[in-house]
């Protein structure tokens, strides 16, 4: 309605409307309107009456002084509330109980908000000038600050008692009015006017507190009673219901502290208890393979800070308990049973600890969502146990073995190309757990170089495949020499062409035999004792040919032969039949002695190769003592002494035509470890000068934990070995101590 | 990869001396100018009373036969001091220069006198900043080759019961059994000499409640430690 009449130019004398008088005549209209409000039998406002009643309030507010009643009708008009509150609204709920007091609390609030409104209407014209001249609050703040202090402060304990019984009521599983608590909670919400305090002080926090003592109550007996994921589904349960009593009644801003106080007493406080539950908790989950309990676990504790630290942990201590179990497994096997069979059992282990470890990564992305905690888990448990020693071999030893029966020829063969690849997908992952990497890079290297050597590589793709995935993961230093080795074969291949086209133009130079050599790059083969051999003339003219023939290509390198790598194919001129034998150079050096002579002792054999007693021993076993005797021993015992004789064993037959005669390896295993040990030595000493000539001064500690990040993507060094470098190093004179400081270091340029 | 020695091995500089006149009490009031040829002559008198006649300096022998007349053992610590005195830097051998540094700066000149002033030698050398010198000079001495720096494990036990013996008695005996049993080292740096000292001077002993592995002392302590520690659980 628009206040019209102010604007037009009445020509008509206003007559002066005295207080009293124009308060009666506004009575009449707040009467009618609680009239209506209580719901007696009394017709709506018409525009005139409104008109009027606005009117009224214009007027007797522009009247000139003293007859311009502004701050009489504020005062009034508050304390039309007031009555109105003191007579009926407030009588009418004192006398009302519980659920009952709520909904009238309800009815009179919703009342109350339409009074200020109708009334802030008649009134509207103070709102315009009269309180923003005098700074006042509106009149819609005054009505509601009305309600506010005289009933409001009156009940919101009452009524906050009420509703919070409700809360607990349907909490136990009873159905409660959800629309009468949400209006209930509406007014502690508007009551505050913009701001939050209300609802926060006189009615959440009390309900927090309930809430918790509640939860706390339950957890109790739950706790005794349930096992773990059972305690887990009603704590999941109870968070759910939780969050929809938020939706449905409860002011949003709730919420997180509600979750919060439940989630408190759920699972915070008994935490330790519930995961550690004999039967049914974490461990035994993990134990069960309770894939969904653990699913369950980690939503739960996901969103308590550091709540997945003990889960974690725990999952950690299994699978380092189960990698153990392995271990153990695998090392009473070892000593239970004979040589052979117990390399067979720590090769299953190998497969077994990829299994493990495929079944717990699935548990880590699928159950605990691929959390870095439980990665990071994972990672420190597979390297405890991976660098646990079984049966005298290293974890990189059996690695290496292991990468070496499925490269060689007749080791997997009955595998597919993909499942192959798979394999040596996981097994370069379980490296990234060992810290003697460079163990591992020795044994592989020497293994490799046999496979190469004699031919026993099963697959050059693989071969090829496993050393790129080696080089992702460790890096090109790691696998250069390794690589290089796999090119020297190929140039080898090439070069052996090349001396046969040499042989084919040069009638002279013949070796006079079918001779194959392949020339190795001494820095990417490892090293080998080669020992000077007294080789038979034949042999020896073909060195020399060959020698004539590398010396056209190249005069700058230098040849140095390795006869213990080599292999020879004899005709055995035996009586039944000839045999061709396939044998070492050296198991050859020593048959081709009985062309000239037919008996020769130990001594003789001896004096003449010029060999070692270690060496000869093993040699002329391989010929006399194992499954093909070719050399007839006299005594004819099991193994060879040195006052034994040998004779060319004529008699000798076999089924086959060609024979290879094996000569047992030489355990490399401590050659292994020494040529690691040294090559760890110039390490350390290198990254001691590395770290020392940048920095110029260092103390003791942090040199040795920059030595030891250093040097960690190959090995884990020894602090002691360390310690003794660096003393090394101030013996000559790269390093001193500082003057003052004795555990100072200062680099000596 | 074997790592090619780069390094030209230097001739190892002494950090350690401190001139003898710098620890001497208030020098003589006699001005130099006035020192006497005489005075020297004495000197020389006396050395050549010990030296041998062909060699020119005084050898093993004339040493032992001044120890006698000093009525001092010639493994008495005090020689060893005077030898510090002098600057000797051949062992069992002073020269002529030597000799004179030395009763110079003690101020004697005949056998009596220098027999007299070994005492006061002594209580000068042990203090502190004079005794760390001397230690690490005793070291040196033992040295017989100027391209060796390194003392065998027998003549560094003799070397520091001599040295430290008196002030440590403790210490050196469990050190010296314990460098006995152990196989890990066969000679003795002058690192893990003055090593020794250093721990002598900072860890209580016998519990070394303040001594730790985590810290830079010589890698030949921290095994002694442990094996003191095994004796002693």
């Amino acid at each position: 309605v628009q206040e019209s009449f102010g604007n037009q130019s009445f020509r008509m004398e206003r007559k002066t409307i005295d207080l009293e008088q124009g308060w009666d005549y506004m009575q009449t209209g707040i009467t009618k309107l609680k009239r209506i409000l209580e719901g007696l039998p009394e017709p709506q406002f018409d525009s005139e009456q409104y008109m009027m009643l606005y009117t009224t309030i214009y007027n007797m507010c522009t009247q000139k002084p003293p007859h311009d009643y502004s701050q009489q009708l504020y005062d009034k008009y508050r304390e039309a509330f007031e009555e109105y509150i003191n007579s009926t609204v407030l009588p009418a709920l004192k006398e009302k109980h519980d659920e009952y007091m709520l909904r009238e609390l309800v009815k009179r609030w919703s009342n109350h908000k339409v009074m200020v409104r109708w009334l802030s209407r008649f009134f509207y014209y103070l709102d315009r000038y009269f309180i923003a001249r005098r700074s006042l609050p509106p009149l819609n703040e005054v009505g509601l600050t009305c309600f506010r202090d005289r009933v409001y402060n009156e009940l919101h304990s009452k009524v906050k008692d009420a509703v919070i019984a409700l809360v607990d009521k349907e909490r136990e599983g009873e159905q409660i009015d959800r629309a009468l608590l949400k209006n209930v909670l509406d007014i502690y919400v508007e009551i505050g006017m913009g701001q939050m305090e209300r609802y926060e002080v006189d009615f959440e926090s009390f309900m927090l507190l309930d809430s918790a003592s509640y939860y706390s109550r339950k957890a109790s007996s739950w706790i005794q009673e349930d096992s773990c994921p059972d305690y887990m589904l009603k704590s999941e349960e109870c968070l759910k219901k939780e969050r929809e009593r938020v939706a449905h009644y409860l002011h949003s801003s709730s919420e997180p502290k509600l979750v919060e106080k439940v989630q408190h007493e759920l699972l915070v406080v008994y935490a330790n208890q519930l995961l550690e539950k004999e039967h049914s908790g974490c461990r035994a989950l993990l134990r069960d393979d309770k894939v969904d309990d653990l699913s369950r676990m980690y939503r739960l504790y996901h969103k308590i800070a550091k709540g997945l630290e003990p889960v974690a942990n725990i999952f950690k201590q299994h699978v380092t308990a189960e990698g153990n179990a392995l271990v153990q497994q695998a090392e009473d096997t070892a000593t239970n049973q004979a040589a052979n069979t117990a390399s067979v059992q720590e090769q299953v282990l190998i497969r077994k600890v990829i299994e493990l470890h495929d079944k717990y990564m699935v548990y880590v992305v699928e159950c605990f969502q691929n959390h870095t905690l439980f990665h990071k888990a994972l990672k420190e448990a597979f390297e405890i146990f991976c660098n646990k020693t079984v049966a005298g071999s290293s974890s990189a030893e059996l690695l290496a073995t292991f990468c070496d029966n499925i490269l060689k020829k007749g080791g997997s063969e009955k595998l597919s190309d993909e499942a192959i690849e798979d394999t040596l997908e996981k097994v370069v992952k379980l490296l990234a757990y060992i810290s003697d990497k460079d163990l591992f890079a020795e044994f592989y290297r020497k293994k490799l170089a046999r496979r190469l050597l004699f031919d026993r590589s099963a697959n050059d793709d693989h071969e090829r495949s496993i050393l790129t995935k080696l080089k992702q993961q460790c890096g090109g230093q790691f696998t250069s020499k390794m690589e290089g080795m796999v090119t020297d074969l190929t140039l080898a291949r090439e070069n052996q062409t090349s001396f046969e086209e040499y042989l084919g133009n040069n009638p002279a130079a013949n070796p006079g035999i079918d001779l194959t050599v392949t020339v190795l790059t001494t820095g990417f083969w490892p090293s080998y004792k080669s020992f000077d051999i007294n080789l038979p003339s034949e042999m020896v003219k073909c060195v020399e040919v060959f020698k004539g023939f590398y010396e056209t290509k190249t005069k700058h390198r230098k040849l140095t032969w390795i006869y213990s790598l080599g292999t020879c194919h004899l005709n055995g001129k035996f009586d039944h039949k000839p045999i061709e034998l396939v044998v070492s150079t050296y198991q050859a050096a020593v048959l081709l002695l009985f062309n000239t002579t037919d008996k020769l002792s130990y001594n003789d054999i001896l004096t003449q190769l010029n060999l070692s007693h270690e060496d000869l021993v093993r040699l002329l076993h391989s010929l006399s003592c194992a499954r093909y005797k070719i050399l007839v021993k006299e005594p004819s015992t099991k193994t060879v002494s040195q006052t034994d004789s040998f004779e060319f064993n004529a008699k000798f037959t076999d089924r086959m035509r060609r024979i290879k005669i094996p000569l047992p390896p030489v355990d490399e295993r401590k050659k292994v470890v020494e040529d690691v040990d040294k090559d760890r030595r110039y390490a350390i000493d290198a990254a001691i000068v590395r770290i020392m000539k940048s920095r110029k001064v260092l103390g003791h500690q942090q040199l040795v934990s920059e030595c030891v990040e250093q040097l960690s993507r190959m090995f884990k060094p020894d602090i002691k070995a360390i310690k003794k470098r660096m003393e090394d190093l101030i013996t000559r004179d790269y390093l001193e101590r500082d003057k003052e400081n004795a555990n100072m270091f200062r680099y000596l340029a | 990869m074997p790592r090619t020695a780069s390094k030209t091995t230097k001739k190892r500089s002494k950090p350690y001396t401190v001139t003898s006149s710098d620890t001497d009490p208030v020098p003589s009031a006699s001005s130099k100018t006035k020192k006497s040829s005489k005075e020297n002559d004495e000197k020389y008198k006396l050395f050549n009373k010990y030296a041998n006649t062909s060699s020119g300096v005084i050898d093993p022998e004339g040493i032992e036969k001044l120890c006698s007349k000093l009525k001092v053992s010639h493994t008495d610590i005090k020689i060893l001091m005077l030898a510090w005195k002098m600057k000797s830097e051949r062992q069992g051998y002073f020269t002529k220069a030597e000799w004179r540094r030395a009763l110079k700066a003690l101020k004697v000149d005949t056998t009596k006198k220098l027999k007299k002033a070994l005492p006061e030698l002594e209580e000068q050398v042990r203090k502190p900043l004079n005794f760390a010198d001397f230690y690490a000079y005793a070291f040196r001495y033992c040295l017989t080759d100027e391209r060796q720096n390194c003392i065998d494990i027998e003549t560094i036990c003799q070397l520091l019961d001599m040295v430290l013996g008196s002030t440590f008695r403790d210490q050196v005996d469990h050190f010296v059994d314990y460098l006995k049993i152990q196989n890990d080292y066969k000679v003795i740096t002058m690192d893990q000499w003055m090593g020794f000292y250093r721990f002598c001077n900072e860890i209580s002993f016998p519990d070394m409640t303040n001594y730790s592995l985590e810290l830079a002392w010589p890698l030949i302590l921290d095994n002694f430690f442990e094996w003191m520690r095994e004796k002693q659980a």
